[in-house]
């Protein structure tokens, strides 16, 4: 296929579905669903520059923050704890506790003690989307081929050199799918820790927005949430096709014989 | 020098015990190629593996030039049979090649003339900066003996290399094994379940006996030093070793079932 034709194929549903919405909504009298003109108006007169500034600006930083700080944590926990069979059989029952619990319902508690800042807001991320990485990580490392390993001790291959040059990168698959699945956790977290107490961002806006009646304006900022959850998941897949480059290599030369 | 002595290996696991090596005694001397050969399932993985350090034995030691062995010894490199697996996808070719090195504390002018000089002997000229998965089997078993060619080690261990590999990239294999061996001056233990494999490369071949694994005998390979896959195979001598190689290996799998 070529690259024309999978573009087109990409965007002919969200058009078709936006063109949907246009169409039906266009005489809506209803005041809670006003009609998708009126929806991209307010877009245009609400997320001006500044407001990008103001409330967009400081919920990516969040985000980010609390992303990253969970990638960091979680891989490098994770690897410890899959190269150590002991660590593992002891950490496991707790971790699949903390994970089963739906990290929204910790936004109260965690504001007990971290108060309503940025920093209650990053912890909600981090404690939300920390698991999927972390149980990859451990999973994706404990996976790691036997003779992959022997090769590396034969060869002298040690300390942080082994886990750099060889469990990192075997693992990597498998990271990179814990990854994708806390960045989509990372985002709503982002949203719910704004809804609770915040005094700006964009769940806080829009909670805001909904409050006062400004329901078109309150669309247009859901639809920027969409936008935004959409090109970070784009972005994301462009940095895991290039750094898994071998993975689908290996497995298409797989396929093949 | 390498020597094996009184070497076993029990495997546990909860109650059972499997012997897999009883008694293994045999030598290998500086600049020797000698080939192990056994029956299937007879503990040639095992030994190798006790024998570079990656398996410590129950009993008994192996020593490279007196000192005992306790982990991968430094001048040792082993190519792994199934070698889809030991050379790392996510590397090209010439990473796979330079990391050990990397890690040996090499300089990086000297690397890189080490990785050159082991894939031109490997007949891998200009494929560096391929992955693995992009070449053929075949190819990529060299790969993994250029790998082990430019660590420059004293002793080279071969565990059924060439097992997996079709027959014509086979004989291709075996002669670049006695070509580097010559040129190279190491000493090799290439281990193998195939009997003709074993008479036409090795100078000494060390017969197994099925497990628990005892040294069944062994054989010294009188055949000229100049080896070509016709006429070697085709000389009376050859057939009258492999057979011999052939008969012990049924005696000893008879031997097995009693």
């Amino acid at each position: 296929m070529n690259v024309v034709k999978r573009i087109l194929l990409a965007v002919a549903l969200p058009l078709i579905l936006f063109a949907g919405w246009y169409l039906l909504s266009a005489g809506s009298e209803s005041f809670y669903s006003p009609p998708l003109e009126k929806i991209l108006v307010a877009f245009g007169d609400t997320w001006s520059l500044d407001r990008l500034r103001a409330d967009v600006a400081p919920s990516l930083l969040r985000l980010f923050a609390g992303y990253l700080l969970a990638a960091l944590i979680g891989i490098g926990a994770g690897v410890a704890i899959g190269m150590n069979r002991r660590l593992r059989a002891t950490v496991e029952p707790v971790l699949e506790f903390f994970r089963a619990i739906p990290p929204p319902v910790l936004v109260p508690v965690i504001m007990l003690f971290a108060g309503i800042g940025d920093a209650m807001k990053v912890i909600v991320i981090v404690f939300g989307c920390i698991w999927p990485i972390l149980l990859n990580t451990v999973e994706g490392v404990r996976a790691v081929d036997g003779v992959v390993l022997e090769t590396a001790r034969s060869y002298g291959v040690n300390g942080v050199a082994r886990i750099t040059k060889v469990i990192l990168p075997s693992a990597g698959p498998q990271i990179a799918a814990g990854l994708r699945q806390a960045l989509s956790i990372a985002i709503i977290l982002m949203v719910i820790s704004e809804m609770f107490a915040a005094s700006n961002g964009l769940g806080f806006t829009i909670v805001q927005f909904q409050r006062s009646f400004a329901i078109p304006e309150m669309w247009s900022g859901i639809i920027l949430l969409g936008l935004l959850g959409f090109v970070l998941s784009l972005l994301f897949r462009l940095a895991e096709r290039r750094a898994l480059r071998w993975y689908e290599g290996l497995r298409a030369a797989q396929r093949q014989s | 020098m390498l020597e094996v002595k009184g070497l076993r290996k029990v495997y546990r696991s909860g109650n059972r015990e499997v012997e897999a090596l009883r008694d293994l005694t045999f030598t290998v001397d500086n600049g020797e190629l000698v080939c192990l050969v056994g029956p299937s399932g007879c503990g040639k993985t095992t030994l190798l593996r006790c024998v570079s350090g990656l398996l410590d034995p129950t009993a008994g030691d192996v020593r490279v030039d007196g000192k005992p062995v306790d982990g991968p010894p430094p001048g040792m490199a082993v190519v792994f049979q199934e070698y889809g697996r030991s050379l790392f996808p996510w590397m090209s070719v010439r990473d796979n090649v330079e990391l050990p090195l990397k890690q040996k504390g090499v300089g990086r002018a000297r690397r890189r003339q080490l990785v050159e000089q082991s894939l031109d002997a490997v007949g891998l000229t200009g494929t560096a900066s391929a992955y693995p998965w992009q070449l053929s089997g075949g190819m990529q078993q060299r790969v993994a003996i250029a790998r082990a060619v430019a660590y420059e080690p004293q002793t080279l261990l071969m565990d059924e290399p060439f097992a997996a590999v079709d027959a014509q990239t086979r004989a291709d294999l075996e002669d670049l094994v006695r070509e580097l061996w010559k040129r190279l001056g190491v000493t090799i233990l290439f281990v193998t379940h195939d009997i003709d494999e074993s008479v036409y490369l090795g100078q000494r071949v060390v017969m197994l006996s099925t497990s628990p694994t005892v040294v069944q005998e062994e054989l010294a390979i009188d055949l000229p030093d100049q080896r070509d896959q016709l006429t070697t195979r085709a000389d009376p001598r050859f057939i009258q070793l492999r057979t011999r190689v052939y008969e012990q290996i049924q005696a000893a799998k008879r031997n097995a079932v009693h």
